[in-house]
């Protein structure tokens, strides 16, 4: 509820910021829209921008289930990417149904290793995972940049690696359209995800760390194995997103100079999607649609793509405080409830946070 | 007065008089506290007027409150502890020499001469952080009075004290309504009502469901205007038939949160088919010891069997599997994970294991057969075991967790605090089924700061003063006074003489004074209607 208006809100202001800028609303959004839906070429490059967000989101989603903040999926995208393009073309002569999957393989390996370490230091030691994400996204993004132009490096002058093998790489299904099967792997991961975190008792345990740690540990559940646990997922969730874009798209690792950015657009996705698994595909599905669509609309309608950068930053306030749409909705609730809760208005507010 | 989505009072009207006790009677959540937070200036109400001295008057913020003599002293005080008694007191008020210096010597002495003229002995130096709990309520009290109270409100005052110190608050109280101040006093608790107040006003669900004069009625009707129904006060046990060493506790020592030793060296035994009961105030090593025996706190010294086997510093899910259940203190920030379903509540302890565990997959149907057969079996009023356990009622929060514990089948209960915060309906559920546990030969061990409920279901009796056993006794051969004596560290509580007299020499006066002031419609009127619409 509080997601849909807050989209709606933003979409609105970006109305506004058009119009200010002297151009019309209609014609912008009209222009963003045949940018992400017309023709399936348009379409197809709609999906290959939503597929890496789907899988950031869910790795931001499913540390915050563990009550963990992955700031570094972003350092984690960039290892999978590397790790994928090495294993992409250092290896020859393997079949695609064993290659693909190796070199896939590989890239979550990457990202759930660079997880562990702030995961581990998190669970054994109680240093803030915040802050070492944050640092081992940068020891990821020079790292990376030093394996490109060294080790890693294909003869030339450009700082790349060599192109993958044709057996490691995901199937482009819908030519002469980029489409690969990187969405289907993400629409897998997105059940996969809910299958863990709400079937399994793995989930049981991540989440009942998540919501009340002291709980967990009065009912026998290791606290310190979740949060590794949770941080190893969610870097190979990161991962995946970064082998994704190798394997997929760019069948090279080229130096990124600086973040990509889905790492980051990731939080946004898992904020928006409340962090469910369901939640996260409609809310990267959006993101990924309205950067796809801004790019049309800022070479048919002349309108700056930045516009669209407002709406969506605009959108992530709105959700994260949500307290300013309760009010706009519902300025003042009033229900006659049975139940008197004077005495303990602890509960009441507790019921607030969580009923959305 | 309405929370969001409720309604903590409604239409509710009160009145008091000068020189007179009058006992705000309701269980947790009736809107006691509520309504005199709505008098004190802390909430506003959303309808209905006060009237003081037959004046309508606006409260907007304590400062208001205390200009119009109103005087509240909270449940959790609020001092300074490293300020001393009398700075604390003249706290906003301070009398001031040349230059704005504050005058130390003048602030004292009013001190002296205020607790001199209410008999309510302090020591105007001392500070804060260095005296008894009981002494620093008096300096609440002192607090207010100071800053001219006429009219008391004492919100749960008893909570915090030892028996010895309920009296000397009692005996105080009388002294002030002997003197002519008014005093509001809230409280759930039935036995201190009929000892202390003139009237009582009763609350139900946010409404005064009746006011009636103290002498004419009994512990019963209380109860029975309190929660609606017909309620059980006392608990119905059979003497014990006492089995084999279940727990033993072995000379453990074990430290605080901060690190200081909260536990010095304490042994004892609970066997199968008897109820142990802790007694002691709040901050004694309890809790630390509540931990230790669970595995959630380490134990530096010492050991811990369970039917013969070593659990000492064994993880928690190893203590569950030698058959220990825990009823924790804190039912939401320990017993229950708020956010999850009832359902998902009930397997906390056990979701690891078949049924409920098929190789890595979570059996959703079994946990929600489980979960409905304890949803009937242990009456858990609510809508379907998918809802919130945060959204439900604190008593029933407590049936989930009694329930999950029972249902592990333990051979040792742990029970911290099982009650606290629960109504009498559900007081009197969890008393039951910790007998009847009892009764099937489990050893149950409960510890709790109401002196009461150890009393009643316990048959044997430590005592845990300063992270020791100081006392242990048979149940029936324990008394108030002697248990209490021996939570306050065995010392007598403080000047208790000097009150007990100035409570009998007032005792006559009061009656008349509250008749006077009935007449004389010089009243402090508080008819507050509160309404939600």
């Amino acid at each position: 509820m509080i997601p849909l208006v807050a989209v709606v809100l933003a979409l609105a202001l970006g109305a506004v910021l058009v119009r200010l800028g002297g151009k019309s609303p209609v014609a912008a959004y009209s222009a963003l829209v045949r940018g992400a839906f017309g023709g399936i070429g348009n379409i197809a490059e709609t999906l290959i921008n939503i597929t890496p967000l789907i899988f950031t989101g869910l790795s931001v989603a499913f540390s915050f289930r563990c009550g963990l903040f992955n700031i570094g999926a972003e350092g984690q995208l960039i290892m999978g990417q590397v790790a994928s393009a090495w294993a992409g073309f250092a290896l020859s002569g393997l079949p695609a149904f064993i290659h693909m999957p190796l070199a896939l393989g590989a890239g979550v390996a990457a990202g759930a290793a660079w997880a562990a370490l702030p995961g581990y230091l998190k669970a054994r030691l109680g240093v803030h995972e915040v802050i070492n994400t944050i640092m081992m996204n940068y020891i990821a993004l020079y790292l990376s940049h030093y394996l490109v132009i060294g080790p890693l490096k294909a003869p030339g002058p450009l700082p790349v690696t060599p192109t993958i093998a044709p057996g490691a790489r995901l199937w482009r299904f819908l030519p002469p359209t980029r489409l690969h099967l990187g969405i289907i792997v993400a629409l897998g991961a997105v059940w996969l995800v809910y299958y863990i975190l709400f079937r399994t008792t793995l989930g049981y345990e991540i989440r009942a760390v998540g919501q009340n740690p002291e709980a967990a540990r009065y009912g026998g559940i290791s606290v310190r194995k979740s949060i590794l646990v949770a941080m190893i997922i969610s870097g190979g969730l990161a991962g995946a997103a970064g082998a994704i874009q190798v394997l997929g798209l760019q069948y090279k690792f080229l130096d990124v100079f600086s973040f990509t950015g889905y790492g980051f657009d990731g939080i946004a996705v898992a904020l928006l999607g409340r962090n469910h698994p369901l939640g996260v595909l409609v809310a990267a599905c959006l993101f990924g649609t309205l950067a796809r669509g801004a790019i049309l609309m800022q070479s048919i309608a002349k309108i700056p793509k930045e516009v669209i950068g407002i709406v969506q930053a605009t959108i992530v306030l709105f959700v994260a405080a949500d307290e300013i749409i309760r009010r706009l909705v519902a300025p003042r609730r009033k229900a006659r409830v049975a139940t008197v809760a004077g005495a303990a208005p602890g509960d009441a507010e507790g019921g607030d946070g969580d009923a959305t | 007065m309405t929370f969001p989505g409720v309604v903590a009072n409604d239409n509710v009207s009160i009145d008091v008089y000068p020189g007179e006790i009058l006992a705000l009677l309701g269980e947790n959540g009736a809107g006691k506290t509520t309504l005199m937070n709505v008098l004190y200036g802390l909430y506003k109400p959303d309808r209905g007027e006060i009237r003081v001295r037959g004046k309508p008057v606006v409260i907007r913020d304590p400062n208001d409150a205390i200009a119009l003599g109103l005087g509240m002293v909270h449940q959790h005080f609020m001092l300074i502890p490293p300020f001393t008694v009398a700075e604390n007191i003249v706290l906003g008020t301070e009398p001031v020499g040349a230059g704005g210096v504050l005058n130390k010597a003048r602030a004292v002495k009013d001190v002296k001469e205020l607790s001199a003229r209410y008999g309510l002995a302090v020591d105007p130096e001392a500070r804060i952080e260095h005296i008894s709990v009981g002494m620093q309520q008096r300096v609440e009290i002192l607090k207010a009075l100071y800053r001219g109270a006429e009219v008391l409100i004492l919100d749960e005052p008893t909570a915090v004290l030892t028996p010895q110190e309920v009296e000397e608050l009692a005996g105080i109280m009388r002294n002030l309504a002997g003197q002519g101040k008014s005093i509001i006093f809230i409280t759930h608790k039935l036995k201190e009502v009929m000892a202390i107040s003139d009237r009582v006003a009763v609350l139900r669900r946010g409404r005064v469901v009746g006011t009636v004069p103290t002498r004419e009625t009994t512990p019963e009707d209380l109860a029975r205007m309190m929660v609606g129904r017909e309620v059980v006060l006392s608990v119905e046990k059979r003497p014990a038939t006492v089995g084999d060493v279940v727990l033993k506790v072995e000379d453990i020592h074990v430290k605080s949160g901060r690190g200081l030793p909260a536990l010095k060296g304490v042994s004892f035994e609970v066997r199968a088919g008897e109820i142990v009961g802790v007694a002691g105030i709040e901050g004694n090593g309890q809790s630390e010891l509540v931990e230790a025996l669970t595995g959630l706190r380490r134990v530096s010294a010492g050991r811990i069997l369970v039917g013969g086997a070593d659990i000492t510093n064994k993880s928690p899910r190893e203590v569950i599997s030698h058959g220990v259940g825990h009823i924790p203190e804190d039912r939401q920030r320990r017993g229950l994970i708020l956010s999850f379903s009832v359902a998902e509540n009930f397997i906390l302890e056990r979701y690891h294991k078949p049924p409920f565990a098929r190789g890595i997959n979570l059996d959703l149907q079994a946990v929600k057969d489980y979960a409905r057969r304890l949803v009937s079996e242990f009456d858990v009023r609510t809508p379907s075991e998918t809802v919130r356990v945060g959204a439900l009622s604190g008593g029933n929060q407590q049936k989930v967790v009694v329930a999950r514990e029972l249902s592990l089948e333990p051979r040792l209960l742990i029970a911290s605090q099982p009650t606290r915060g629960l109504d009498v309906g559900a007081i009197e559920f969890v008393h039951k089924r910790l007998v009847s546990q009892r009764d099937e030969g489990k050893a149950i061990l409960l510890v709790s700061l109401d002196l009461d409920e150890i009393m009643s279901l316990s048959d044997r009796i430590l005592v845990l003063y300063e992270g020791r056993i100081v006392g242990s006794m048979k149940a029936e051969e324990a008394t108030e006074e002697e248990i209490g004596f021996l939570m306050a560290g065995g010392r007598h509580a403080r000047g208790s003489g000097a009150e007990a007299e100035g409570e009998t020499g007032t005792g006559g006066e009061r009656g008349a004074d509250a008749g006077a002031g009935n007449e004389a419609g010089e009243a402090v009127h508080a008819a507050a209607y509160l309404s939600a619409t």
